[in-house]
Protein backbone atom coordinates (compact mmCIF):
# COMPACT_ATOMS: atom_id res chain seq x y z
CA UNK A 1 0.00 0.00 0.00
CA UNK A 2 2.84 2.34 0.87
CA UNK A 3 4.87 1.23 -2.34
CA UNK A 4 1.74 2.06 -4.69
CA UNK A 5 1.15 5.49 -2.50
CA UNK A 6 4.56 6.32 -3.07
CA UNK A 7 4.97 5.43 -7.15
CA UNK A 8 1.61 7.24 -7.30
CA UNK A 9 3.45 9.95 -5.69
CA UNK A 10 6.61 9.64 -7.37
CA UNK A 11 5.34 8.86 -11.29
CA UNK A 12 4.16 12.22 -11.94
CA UNK A 13 7.39 14.27 -10.99
CA UNK A 14 9.75 11.99 -12.90
CA UNK A 15 7.38 12.31 -15.37
CA UNK A 16 6.34 15.96 -14.94
CA UNK A 17 8.82 17.07 -18.08
CA UNK A 18 7.02 14.85 -20.80
CA UNK A 19 3.68 16.44 -20.55
CA UNK A 20 4.64 20.21 -19.06
CA UNK A 21 6.07 23.04 -20.90
CA UNK A 22 8.94 24.72 -20.04
CA UNK A 23 7.50 27.73 -18.07
CA UNK A 24 6.45 24.74 -15.50
CA UNK A 25 9.24 22.36 -15.58
CA UNK A 26 11.24 25.64 -14.45
CA UNK A 27 8.93 26.38 -11.92
CA UNK A 28 9.21 22.96 -10.53
CA UNK A 29 13.03 23.39 -10.77
CA UNK A 30 13.04 25.75 -8.34
CA UNK A 31 10.42 25.03 -6.25
CA UNK A 32 13.25 21.72 -5.67
CA UNK A 33 16.08 24.28 -4.97
CA UNK A 34 13.64 26.08 -2.93
CA UNK A 35 12.55 22.71 -0.88
CA UNK A 36 15.98 21.59 -0.31
CA UNK A 37 16.72 24.74 1.33
CA UNK A 38 14.14 25.16 3.26
CA UNK A 39 14.32 21.41 4.36
CA UNK A 40 18.08 22.43 5.79
CA UNK A 41 16.41 25.38 7.61
CA UNK A 42 14.05 23.24 9.13
CA UNK A 43 16.63 21.04 10.72
CA UNK A 44 17.77 24.48 12.55
CA UNK A 45 13.85 25.36 13.31
CA UNK A 46 12.09 22.36 13.62
CA UNK A 47 14.10 20.12 14.37
CA UNK A 48 16.30 22.24 16.55
CA UNK A 49 14.56 25.17 18.06
CA UNK A 50 16.55 27.19 16.87
CA UNK A 51 14.97 29.72 14.87
CA UNK A 52 17.87 31.20 12.35
CA UNK A 53 17.27 34.40 10.57
CA UNK A 54 20.33 34.04 8.50
CA UNK A 55 20.39 30.99 6.59
CA UNK A 56 20.54 32.71 3.25
CA UNK A 57 23.79 33.03 4.25
CA UNK A 58 25.02 29.38 3.40
CA UNK A 59 22.89 29.34 0.08
CA UNK A 60 24.55 32.95 -0.08
CA UNK A 61 28.41 31.41 0.23
CA UNK A 62 28.45 28.06 -2.37
CA UNK A 63 26.28 30.39 -5.15
CA UNK A 64 29.36 32.63 -4.72
CA UNK A 65 32.25 30.95 -4.15
CA UNK A 66 31.13 28.71 -7.19
CA UNK A 67 29.87 31.56 -9.44
CA UNK A 68 33.58 33.57 -8.75
CA UNK A 69 35.50 30.17 -9.28
CA UNK A 70 33.43 29.12 -12.36
CA UNK A 71 33.06 32.69 -13.76
CA UNK A 72 36.40 34.47 -13.20
CA UNK A 73 39.14 31.90 -12.65
CA UNK A 74 37.72 29.16 -15.08
CA UNK A 75 37.80 26.62 -12.77
CA UNK A 76 35.89 23.61 -13.85
CA UNK A 77 32.50 23.11 -12.17
CA UNK A 78 33.80 19.69 -10.08
CA UNK A 79 36.34 21.22 -8.28
CA UNK A 80 34.69 24.50 -7.70
CA UNK A 81 31.32 22.71 -6.24
CA UNK A 82 34.06 20.84 -4.16
CA UNK A 83 35.54 23.72 -2.73
CA UNK A 84 32.48 26.01 -2.27
CA UNK A 85 30.78 23.38 -0.67
CA UNK A 86 33.86 23.03 1.60
CA UNK A 87 33.82 27.01 2.12
CA UNK A 88 29.89 27.03 2.86
CA UNK A 89 30.58 24.17 5.39
CA UNK A 90 33.60 26.13 7.36
CA UNK A 91 31.32 29.22 7.25
CA UNK A 92 28.75 27.34 8.97
CA UNK A 93 30.96 25.91 11.57
CA UNK A 94 32.51 29.43 12.10
CA UNK A 95 29.34 31.24 12.10
CA UNK A 96 27.81 28.13 14.52
CA UNK A 97 30.68 28.66 17.39
CA UNK A 98 29.75 32.38 17.30
CA UNK A 99 25.76 32.05 17.51
CA UNK A 100 25.31 29.01 19.51
CA UNK A 101 26.96 31.15 22.63
CA UNK A 102 23.63 32.19 22.68
CA UNK A 103 19.93 30.46 22.12
CA UNK A 104 16.47 31.47 21.41
CA UNK A 105 16.20 35.26 20.54
CA UNK A 106 19.75 35.90 20.87
CA UNK A 107 20.53 33.00 18.53
CA UNK A 108 18.06 34.57 15.91
CA UNK A 109 19.53 37.83 16.40
CA UNK A 110 22.80 37.14 15.93
CA UNK A 111 22.47 35.15 12.48
CA UNK A 112 20.67 37.79 11.64
CA UNK A 113 23.68 39.84 12.39
CA UNK A 114 26.01 37.41 10.55
CA UNK A 115 23.93 36.65 7.52
CA UNK A 116 23.75 40.84 6.73
CA UNK A 117 27.19 41.05 7.30
CA UNK A 118 27.52 38.46 4.48
CA UNK A 119 25.59 40.39 2.61
CA UNK A 120 27.01 43.84 3.22
CA UNK A 121 29.98 42.26 1.78
CA UNK A 122 28.41 41.23 -1.29
CA UNK A 123 27.45 44.32 -1.92
CA UNK A 124 30.45 46.72 -1.37
CA UNK A 125 33.19 44.72 -2.21
CA UNK A 126 32.47 45.23 -5.80
CA UNK A 127 36.13 44.42 -6.84
CA UNK A 128 35.55 40.99 -6.11
CA UNK A 129 31.31 39.90 -6.30
CA UNK A 130 30.53 42.99 -8.80
CA UNK A 131 28.28 44.91 -6.14
CA UNK A 132 24.69 45.44 -7.29
CA UNK A 133 25.02 44.28 -10.56
CA UNK A 134 25.65 40.85 -9.62
CA UNK A 135 27.94 37.89 -11.62
CA UNK A 136 25.88 36.93 -14.60
CA UNK A 137 27.37 34.69 -17.35
CA UNK A 138 28.02 31.81 -15.33
CA UNK A 139 27.34 28.57 -17.14
CA UNK A 140 25.87 24.87 -15.86
CA UNK A 141 27.91 22.06 -15.22
CA UNK A 142 27.97 18.70 -17.35
CA UNK A 143 27.66 15.84 -15.57
CA UNK A 144 28.76 12.87 -17.16
CA UNK A 145 29.04 15.49 -19.96
CA UNK A 146 25.09 15.31 -20.14
CA UNK A 147 24.26 19.28 -20.85
CA UNK A 148 21.35 20.77 -18.51
CA UNK A 149 21.22 24.11 -20.23
CA UNK A 150 17.67 22.39 -21.39
CA UNK A 151 14.53 22.67 -18.74
CA UNK A 152 14.02 19.04 -18.66
CA UNK A 153 17.09 18.41 -18.18
CA UNK A 154 18.11 20.38 -15.28
CA UNK A 155 14.79 19.41 -14.13
CA UNK A 156 15.59 15.98 -13.88
CA UNK A 157 19.22 16.73 -12.32
CA UNK A 158 17.42 18.85 -9.70
CA UNK A 159 15.06 15.82 -8.66
CA UNK A 160 17.97 13.37 -8.27
CA UNK A 161 19.89 16.00 -6.26
CA UNK A 162 16.59 17.24 -4.50
CA UNK A 163 15.60 13.33 -3.31
CA UNK A 164 19.14 12.56 -2.41
CA UNK A 165 18.89 15.65 -0.21
CA UNK A 166 15.44 14.81 1.21
CA UNK A 167 16.29 10.94 1.85
CA UNK A 168 19.87 12.10 3.76
CA UNK A 169 17.88 14.97 5.84
CA UNK A 170 15.19 12.44 6.38
CA UNK A 171 17.79 9.55 7.89
CA UNK A 172 19.24 12.46 10.10
CA UNK A 173 16.21 12.99 11.51
CA UNK A 174 15.33 9.69 12.45
CA UNK A 175 18.25 8.54 12.97
CA UNK A 176 19.79 8.01 17.02
CA UNK A 177 21.26 11.40 16.91
CA UNK A 178 18.15 12.94 15.32
CA UNK A 179 16.38 11.79 18.43
CA UNK A 180 19.14 13.19 21.10
CA UNK A 181 18.56 16.65 19.12
CA UNK A 182 14.73 16.33 19.31
CA UNK A 183 16.10 15.63 23.15
CA UNK A 184 18.02 18.79 23.37
CA UNK A 185 15.16 20.85 21.74
CA UNK A 186 12.91 19.85 24.21
CA UNK A 187 14.91 19.68 27.38
CA UNK A 188 18.43 20.53 26.96
CA UNK A 189 19.10 20.34 30.74
CA UNK A 190 17.93 16.81 31.60
CA UNK A 191 19.68 15.84 27.93
CA UNK A 192 23.01 17.25 29.73
CA UNK A 193 21.96 15.47 33.01
CA UNK A 194 22.15 12.15 30.39
CA UNK A 195 25.11 12.84 29.48
CA UNK A 196 25.32 14.66 26.03
CA UNK A 197 26.36 17.57 24.88
CA UNK A 198 23.88 20.00 23.84
CA UNK A 199 25.95 22.47 22.47
CA UNK A 200 28.05 19.81 20.43
CA UNK A 201 24.47 18.24 18.93
CA UNK A 202 23.63 21.73 18.16
CA UNK A 203 26.78 22.98 16.38
CA UNK A 204 26.55 19.63 14.22
CA UNK A 205 23.44 20.00 13.47
CA UNK A 206 24.18 23.48 12.27
CA UNK A 207 26.81 22.62 10.35
CA UNK A 208 25.06 19.52 8.71
CA UNK A 209 22.07 22.13 7.67
CA UNK A 210 24.88 24.89 6.41
CA UNK A 211 25.93 21.57 4.26
CA UNK A 212 22.44 21.32 2.31
CA UNK A 213 21.73 25.20 2.27
CA UNK A 214 25.02 24.75 0.26
CA UNK A 215 23.67 22.36 -2.02
CA UNK A 216 20.88 24.08 -2.60
CA UNK A 217 23.11 26.97 -3.12
CA UNK A 218 24.97 25.57 -6.03
CA UNK A 219 21.87 24.18 -7.56
CA UNK A 220 20.40 28.10 -7.46
CA UNK A 221 23.70 29.28 -8.96
CA UNK A 222 23.32 26.38 -12.03
CA UNK A 223 19.63 27.36 -12.17
CA UNK A 224 19.93 31.16 -12.62
CA UNK A 225 23.34 31.02 -14.22
CA UNK A 226 23.48 34.68 -12.55
CA UNK A 227 24.09 35.20 -8.87
CA UNK A 228 23.04 38.60 -6.96
CA UNK A 229 23.25 40.04 -3.07
CA UNK A 230 19.56 40.06 -2.87
CA UNK A 231 20.38 36.40 -2.35
CA UNK A 232 22.06 36.80 0.77
CA UNK A 233 19.31 39.25 1.89
CA UNK A 234 17.47 39.34 5.03
CA UNK A 235 14.21 38.65 2.34
CA UNK A 236 15.78 35.53 1.12
CA UNK A 237 16.46 33.89 5.10
CA UNK A 238 12.89 35.54 5.61
CA UNK A 239 11.28 33.58 2.81
CA UNK A 240 12.59 29.98 3.52
CA UNK A 241 11.64 30.83 7.14
CA UNK A 242 8.34 31.85 6.03
CA UNK A 243 7.98 28.24 4.04
CA UNK A 244 9.06 25.87 7.32
CA UNK A 245 6.92 27.82 9.57
CA UNK A 246 3.97 28.21 6.99
CA UNK A 247 4.46 24.13 6.08
CA UNK A 248 4.64 23.15 9.48
CA UNK A 249 7.97 23.19 11.22
CA UNK A 250 9.72 19.67 12.56
CA UNK A 251 8.06 17.76 9.89
CA UNK A 252 9.09 16.56 7.15
CA UNK A 253 6.70 17.37 4.08
CA UNK A 254 5.67 20.69 5.77
CA UNK A 255 9.10 22.55 4.68
CA UNK A 256 8.25 21.21 1.26
CA UNK A 257 5.13 22.30 1.24
CA UNK A 258 5.66 25.81 2.85
CA UNK A 259 8.40 26.44 0.08
CA UNK A 260 6.24 25.19 -2.90
CA UNK A 261 3.54 27.60 -1.54
CA UNK A 262 5.91 30.36 -1.11
CA UNK A 263 7.10 30.21 -4.48
CA UNK A 264 4.12 29.95 -6.15
CA UNK A 265 2.68 32.56 -4.49
CA UNK A 266 5.84 35.15 -5.46
CA UNK A 267 5.17 33.90 -9.06
CA UNK A 268 2.10 34.16 -9.71
CA UNK A 269 1.71 37.33 -7.55
CA UNK A 270 4.69 39.20 -9.05
CA UNK A 271 2.97 38.29 -12.45
CA UNK A 272 0.39 40.76 -11.06
CA UNK A 273 1.70 43.15 -8.06
CA UNK A 274 5.37 44.21 -8.20
CA UNK A 275 4.78 44.53 -4.00
CA UNK A 276 6.29 41.08 -3.35
CA UNK A 277 7.85 42.16 0.00
CA UNK A 278 4.91 44.01 0.99
CA UNK A 279 2.78 40.74 -0.09
CA UNK A 280 5.26 38.37 2.27
CA UNK A 281 5.20 41.10 5.30
CA UNK A 282 1.13 40.11 5.04
CA UNK A 283 1.80 37.01 4.59
CA UNK A 284 3.90 36.58 7.84
CA UNK A 285 0.86 38.05 9.70
CA UNK A 286 -1.45 36.15 8.88
CA UNK A 287 -0.04 32.43 8.94
CA UNK A 288 1.58 33.64 12.26
CA UNK A 289 -1.83 34.82 14.03
CA UNK A 290 -3.89 32.51 11.91
CA UNK A 291 -2.08 29.09 11.54
CA UNK A 292 0.58 29.61 14.05
CA UNK A 293 1.52 25.68 13.92
CA UNK A 294 1.72 24.85 10.08
CA UNK A 295 -0.15 23.88 6.85
CA UNK A 296 0.75 19.77 7.19
CA UNK A 297 0.19 18.92 11.20
CA UNK A 298 -2.91 21.33 11.10
CA UNK A 299 -4.32 19.34 7.88
CA UNK A 300 -2.94 16.21 10.47
CA UNK A 301 -4.90 17.34 12.82
CA UNK A 302 -8.13 17.52 10.79
CA UNK A 303 -7.18 14.39 9.36
CA UNK A 304 -7.67 12.99 12.85
CA UNK A 305 -10.98 14.20 13.67
CA UNK A 306 -12.17 13.35 10.73
CA UNK A 307 -10.89 9.83 11.24
CA UNK A 308 -12.24 9.98 14.96
CA UNK A 309 -15.62 11.42 13.87
CA UNK A 310 -16.50 8.55 11.19
CA UNK A 311 -15.77 5.79 13.82
CA UNK B 1 45.16 65.71 11.93
CA UNK B 2 42.08 67.01 10.21
CA UNK B 3 41.67 63.92 8.99
CA UNK B 4 41.33 61.92 12.38
CA UNK B 5 39.41 64.51 14.09
CA UNK B 6 36.79 65.36 11.68
CA UNK B 7 36.49 61.34 11.75
CA UNK B 8 36.11 61.26 15.40
CA UNK B 9 33.47 63.50 15.05
CA UNK B 10 31.28 61.59 12.20
CA UNK B 11 32.18 58.42 15.22
CA UNK B 12 30.39 60.67 17.41
CA UNK B 13 27.50 62.06 15.75
CA UNK B 14 27.09 58.29 14.44
CA UNK B 15 27.57 56.73 17.30
CA UNK B 16 24.41 59.14 18.67
CA UNK B 17 22.32 58.17 15.63
CA UNK B 18 23.09 54.61 17.23
CA UNK B 19 21.93 55.28 20.43
CA UNK B 20 18.54 56.84 19.53
CA UNK B 21 18.15 53.66 17.15
CA UNK B 22 19.21 50.76 19.38
CA UNK B 23 18.45 52.33 23.11
CA UNK B 24 14.62 51.72 22.09
CA UNK B 25 15.17 48.43 20.80
CA UNK B 26 17.12 47.36 24.20
CA UNK B 27 14.34 48.84 26.40
CA UNK B 28 11.66 47.07 24.22
CA UNK B 29 13.86 43.65 24.45
CA UNK B 30 14.62 44.43 28.11
CA UNK B 31 11.32 44.46 28.82
CA UNK B 32 9.13 42.34 26.64
CA UNK B 33 11.54 39.62 25.47
CA UNK B 34 11.08 40.84 21.93
CA UNK B 35 13.27 41.54 19.47
CA UNK B 36 11.95 44.11 17.82
CA UNK B 37 12.56 43.59 13.43
CA UNK B 38 10.68 46.28 12.80
CA UNK B 39 13.01 48.85 14.40
CA UNK B 40 14.86 49.65 11.91
CA UNK B 41 11.76 50.44 9.75
CA UNK B 42 10.58 52.93 12.44
CA UNK B 43 14.08 54.53 12.42
CA UNK B 44 13.69 55.07 8.15
CA UNK B 45 9.65 56.41 8.64
CA UNK B 46 11.07 59.01 10.90
CA UNK B 47 13.75 59.89 8.08
CA UNK B 48 11.02 59.62 4.88
CA UNK B 49 8.02 61.71 7.52
CA UNK B 50 10.73 64.39 7.89
CA UNK B 51 12.20 64.32 4.01
CA UNK B 52 8.71 64.64 2.77
CA UNK B 53 7.54 67.31 5.11
CA UNK B 54 10.16 69.51 4.90
CA UNK B 55 10.11 69.25 1.18
CA UNK B 56 6.58 70.25 0.94
CA UNK B 57 6.86 72.91 3.90
CA UNK B 58 10.46 73.97 3.93
CA UNK B 59 9.68 76.21 6.33
CA UNK B 60 9.11 73.57 8.75
CA UNK B 61 11.98 73.25 11.93
CA UNK B 62 13.91 69.95 12.27
CA UNK B 63 13.09 69.96 15.78
CA UNK B 64 9.40 70.38 15.56
CA UNK B 65 9.60 68.00 12.89
CA UNK B 66 11.70 65.46 14.63
CA UNK B 67 8.82 65.73 17.60
CA UNK B 68 5.92 65.39 15.47
CA UNK B 69 7.50 62.19 13.71
CA UNK B 70 8.28 60.72 17.26
CA UNK B 71 4.90 61.11 18.06
CA UNK B 72 3.51 60.02 14.91
CA UNK B 73 6.32 57.10 14.72
CA UNK B 74 5.20 56.01 18.09
CA UNK B 75 0.92 56.33 17.67
CA UNK B 76 2.35 53.74 14.50
CA UNK B 77 4.10 51.39 17.04
CA UNK B 78 1.66 51.17 19.68
CA UNK B 79 -1.07 50.19 17.18
CA UNK B 80 1.00 48.03 15.93
CA UNK B 81 1.89 46.49 19.17
CA UNK B 82 -1.89 46.52 20.87
CA UNK B 83 -3.36 45.30 17.27
CA UNK B 84 -0.70 42.08 16.46
CA UNK B 85 1.33 41.71 19.46
CA UNK B 86 -0.64 41.29 22.25
CA UNK B 87 -2.43 38.45 20.56
CA UNK B 88 1.25 36.47 20.61
CA UNK B 89 1.79 37.11 24.06
CA UNK B 90 2.19 33.11 24.35
CA UNK B 91 4.59 32.88 21.59
CA UNK B 92 7.88 34.89 21.42
CA UNK B 93 8.68 33.16 17.97
CA UNK B 94 5.30 34.57 16.67
CA UNK B 95 6.26 37.90 18.01
CA UNK B 96 9.66 38.18 16.45
CA UNK B 97 8.22 36.90 12.66
CA UNK B 98 5.48 39.33 13.05
CA UNK B 99 7.46 42.07 13.36
CA UNK B 100 9.56 41.18 10.20
CA UNK B 101 6.82 40.81 8.58
CA UNK B 102 5.81 44.37 9.63
CA UNK B 103 9.40 45.88 8.54
CA UNK B 104 8.72 44.12 5.33
CA UNK B 105 5.48 46.09 4.96
CA UNK B 106 6.67 49.14 6.16
CA UNK B 107 9.78 49.24 3.57
CA UNK B 108 7.54 48.69 1.15
CA UNK B 109 4.64 51.00 1.56
CA UNK B 110 7.71 53.48 2.10
CA UNK B 111 8.53 52.24 -1.40
CA UNK B 112 5.61 52.56 -2.97
CA UNK B 113 4.66 56.10 -1.69
CA UNK B 114 7.43 58.22 -2.07
CA UNK B 115 9.73 56.47 -4.84
CA UNK B 116 12.88 54.91 -4.92
CA UNK B 117 14.84 58.05 -5.07
CA UNK B 118 16.87 59.13 -1.74
CA UNK B 119 15.57 62.43 -0.96
CA UNK B 120 17.36 64.53 0.88
CA UNK B 121 16.76 66.38 4.75
CA UNK B 122 17.87 69.48 4.38
CA UNK B 123 20.24 70.75 7.93
CA UNK B 124 18.35 73.79 9.97
CA UNK B 125 19.78 77.11 8.22
CA UNK B 126 21.37 78.34 11.87
CA UNK B 127 23.39 74.89 12.25
CA UNK B 128 24.77 75.06 8.28
CA UNK B 129 27.74 77.08 9.25
CA UNK B 130 30.86 75.53 10.04
CA UNK B 131 31.83 75.29 14.07
CA UNK B 132 35.76 76.54 14.57
CA UNK B 133 37.20 75.32 17.89
CA UNK B 134 41.06 75.43 18.71
CA UNK B 135 42.44 75.97 14.74
CA UNK B 136 39.82 72.98 13.31
CA UNK B 137 36.53 73.32 11.43
CA UNK B 138 33.62 70.85 12.61
CA UNK B 139 30.33 70.58 10.88
CA UNK B 140 27.80 71.94 13.28
CA UNK B 141 25.18 70.09 13.00
CA UNK B 142 26.91 66.95 13.66
CA UNK B 143 28.21 68.74 17.39
CA UNK B 144 24.59 69.12 18.16
CA UNK B 145 23.46 65.80 17.25
CA UNK B 146 25.92 64.05 19.61
CA UNK B 147 24.18 66.85 22.26
CA UNK B 148 20.66 65.42 21.18
CA UNK B 149 21.61 61.79 21.71
CA UNK B 150 23.35 62.87 24.91
CA UNK B 151 20.01 64.55 26.38
CA UNK B 152 18.53 61.37 25.41
CA UNK B 153 20.53 59.42 27.37
CA UNK B 154 20.36 61.29 30.41
CA UNK B 155 16.20 61.86 30.33
CA UNK B 156 15.84 57.75 29.16
CA UNK B 157 17.74 57.26 32.61
CA UNK B 158 16.15 59.91 34.56
CA UNK B 159 13.31 58.31 33.41
CA UNK B 160 14.06 55.11 33.66
CA UNK B 161 15.80 55.42 37.43
CA UNK B 162 13.74 58.55 38.96
CA UNK B 163 10.29 58.14 38.17
CA UNK B 164 7.57 56.04 39.16
CA UNK B 165 6.83 54.69 36.07
CA UNK B 166 10.09 53.96 35.59
CA UNK B 167 10.61 51.93 38.91
CA UNK B 168 7.80 50.31 37.35
CA UNK B 169 9.07 49.23 34.39
CA UNK B 170 12.36 47.77 35.86
CA UNK B 171 9.96 45.89 38.03
CA UNK B 172 8.40 44.18 34.86
CA UNK B 173 12.46 43.90 33.27
CA UNK B 174 13.68 42.19 36.79
CA UNK B 175 10.39 39.50 37.53
CA UNK B 176 7.33 40.12 35.45
CA UNK B 177 5.46 37.60 37.11
CA UNK B 178 6.29 39.07 40.91
CA UNK B 179 5.28 43.00 39.35
CA UNK B 180 2.10 41.58 38.50
CA UNK B 181 1.32 39.80 41.24
CA UNK B 182 1.55 43.44 43.27
CA UNK B 183 -0.58 44.91 40.67
CA UNK B 184 1.41 46.87 38.14
CA UNK B 185 -0.23 47.10 34.74
CA UNK B 186 2.66 44.75 33.12
CA UNK B 187 0.84 45.46 29.83
CA UNK B 188 -0.06 48.56 29.74
CA UNK B 189 3.94 49.10 30.53
CA UNK B 190 4.98 46.76 26.93
CA UNK B 191 2.96 49.45 25.20
CA UNK B 192 4.29 52.24 26.76
CA UNK B 193 7.37 51.26 26.37
CA UNK B 194 7.08 49.89 22.93
CA UNK B 195 5.51 53.60 21.91
CA UNK B 196 8.68 54.87 23.66
CA UNK B 197 11.00 52.67 21.76
CA UNK B 198 9.15 53.54 18.37
CA UNK B 199 8.83 57.07 19.68
CA UNK B 200 12.55 57.73 19.99
CA UNK B 201 13.52 55.68 16.54
CA UNK B 202 11.38 57.61 15.17
CA UNK B 203 12.68 60.94 15.81
CA UNK B 204 16.11 59.57 15.66
CA UNK B 205 15.51 59.20 12.36
CA UNK B 206 14.98 62.26 11.68
CA UNK B 207 17.54 63.59 13.14
CA UNK B 208 20.10 61.05 11.03
CA UNK B 209 18.27 62.74 8.15
CA UNK B 210 20.53 65.46 7.03
CA UNK B 211 23.53 63.19 7.36
CA UNK B 212 21.92 59.82 6.22
CA UNK B 213 18.58 61.04 3.99
CA UNK B 214 16.11 59.03 3.12
CA UNK B 215 16.35 56.15 1.13
CA UNK B 216 14.99 52.79 0.26
CA UNK B 217 17.17 50.12 2.08
CA UNK B 218 17.63 52.65 4.67
CA UNK B 219 16.15 50.13 7.49
CA UNK B 220 17.96 47.16 5.91
CA UNK B 221 21.12 49.21 7.04
CA UNK B 222 20.19 50.28 10.05
CA UNK B 223 18.57 47.09 12.12
CA UNK B 224 22.01 45.33 11.86
CA UNK B 225 24.03 48.02 13.13
CA UNK B 226 21.24 48.18 16.17
CA UNK B 227 21.30 44.55 16.73
CA UNK B 228 25.19 44.34 16.95
CA UNK B 229 25.10 47.43 19.50
CA UNK B 230 22.85 45.60 21.19
CA UNK B 231 24.50 42.07 21.97
CA UNK B 232 27.77 44.31 22.14
CA UNK B 233 26.51 46.31 25.07
CA UNK B 234 24.28 43.85 26.25
CA UNK B 235 20.56 43.20 25.64
CA UNK B 236 18.39 45.07 27.64
CA UNK B 237 20.87 47.53 29.25
CA UNK B 238 20.55 51.46 28.56
CA UNK B 239 24.18 51.75 29.67
CA UNK B 240 25.03 49.08 26.87
CA UNK B 241 23.46 50.63 24.58
CA UNK B 242 25.37 54.13 24.83
CA UNK B 243 28.41 52.55 25.11
CA UNK B 244 27.80 49.97 22.50
CA UNK B 245 26.70 52.53 20.20
CA UNK B 246 29.95 55.25 20.50
CA UNK B 247 31.89 51.96 20.15
CA UNK B 248 30.41 50.71 16.91
CA UNK B 249 30.28 54.66 15.78
CA UNK B 250 34.12 54.44 16.14
CA UNK B 251 34.72 51.07 14.33
CA UNK B 252 32.31 51.72 11.52
CA UNK B 253 33.18 55.44 10.70
CA UNK B 254 37.20 54.69 10.89
CA UNK B 255 36.51 51.32 9.21
CA UNK B 256 35.14 52.74 6.26
CA UNK B 257 37.32 55.67 5.71
CA UNK B 258 40.59 53.43 6.27
CA UNK B 259 39.64 50.08 4.76
CA UNK B 260 36.01 50.72 2.61
CA UNK B 261 35.85 47.18 1.49
CA UNK B 262 36.06 45.40 4.65
CA UNK B 263 33.77 48.00 6.74
CA UNK B 264 31.24 45.39 7.40
CA UNK B 265 34.53 43.20 8.46
CA UNK B 266 35.65 44.97 10.96
CA UNK B 267 32.11 46.04 12.39
CA UNK B 268 31.07 42.79 13.60
CA UNK B 269 35.16 41.93 15.15
CA UNK B 270 34.47 43.24 18.39
CA UNK B 271 31.05 41.22 18.35
CA UNK B 272 32.69 38.30 18.26
CA UNK B 273 35.19 38.82 20.91
CA UNK B 274 32.33 40.10 22.87
CA UNK B 275 30.16 37.08 22.55
CA UNK B 276 33.02 34.57 22.62
CA UNK B 277 34.03 36.40 26.18
CA UNK B 278 30.81 37.59 27.56
CA UNK B 279 27.81 36.37 26.09
CA UNK B 280 25.70 38.63 28.05
CA UNK B 281 27.21 41.52 26.23
CA UNK B 282 29.53 44.13 27.98
CA UNK B 283 27.08 45.51 30.56
CA UNK B 284 24.64 42.51 30.38
CA UNK B 285 23.28 40.62 33.25
CA UNK B 286 21.18 37.87 31.67
CA UNK B 287 22.34 36.33 28.57
CA UNK B 288 19.79 36.35 25.92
Amino acid sequence: MKWIASALFAAPLLLLPLFAGDFYINLASQILIAAIFALSLNLLVGFGGMTSLGHASYLGVAAYISALLTGRYGLGHGPAAIISITGTVATAAFFGVIALRATGLGFLMITLALSQVLWGLAYRMSNVTNGDNGIAGLTRPMPFGISLDSAAAFYWFALIVASFSFLMMAIFVSSSFGSSLKGVRDQPRRMAALGFNPWMIRWITFIYAGFWGGISGLLYVYYNKYIHPTSLSTTSSAEALLGVIAGGSGTLGGPVVGATLVLMLKNYASAYIERWNMLLGLVFLFIVLVMPTGIVPGLGKLAARFRRGSR
Amino acid sequence: MQFWIIQGLNSLSLGGLLFLLSSGFSLIFGLMRLANLTHGAFFMLGTYFAAVALREYSGLNLWVTALGAGLAVAAIGGLFERLVLTRLKTNPLGQVLVTLGMSFIISDACLVLWGGDSIPVPTPHNLQAPTRMFGFVFPTYRLVLVGCAVATAVALYLLMERTRIGAMIRAGVDDRQMARAVGIPVSNLFTIVFCLGAGIAGAGGVLGGPILSAYPGLDADMLPLALIVVILGGIGSLLGAFVGSFIIGFIYTFGTALFPELAYIILFLPMIVVIAFRPQGLFGRVSA
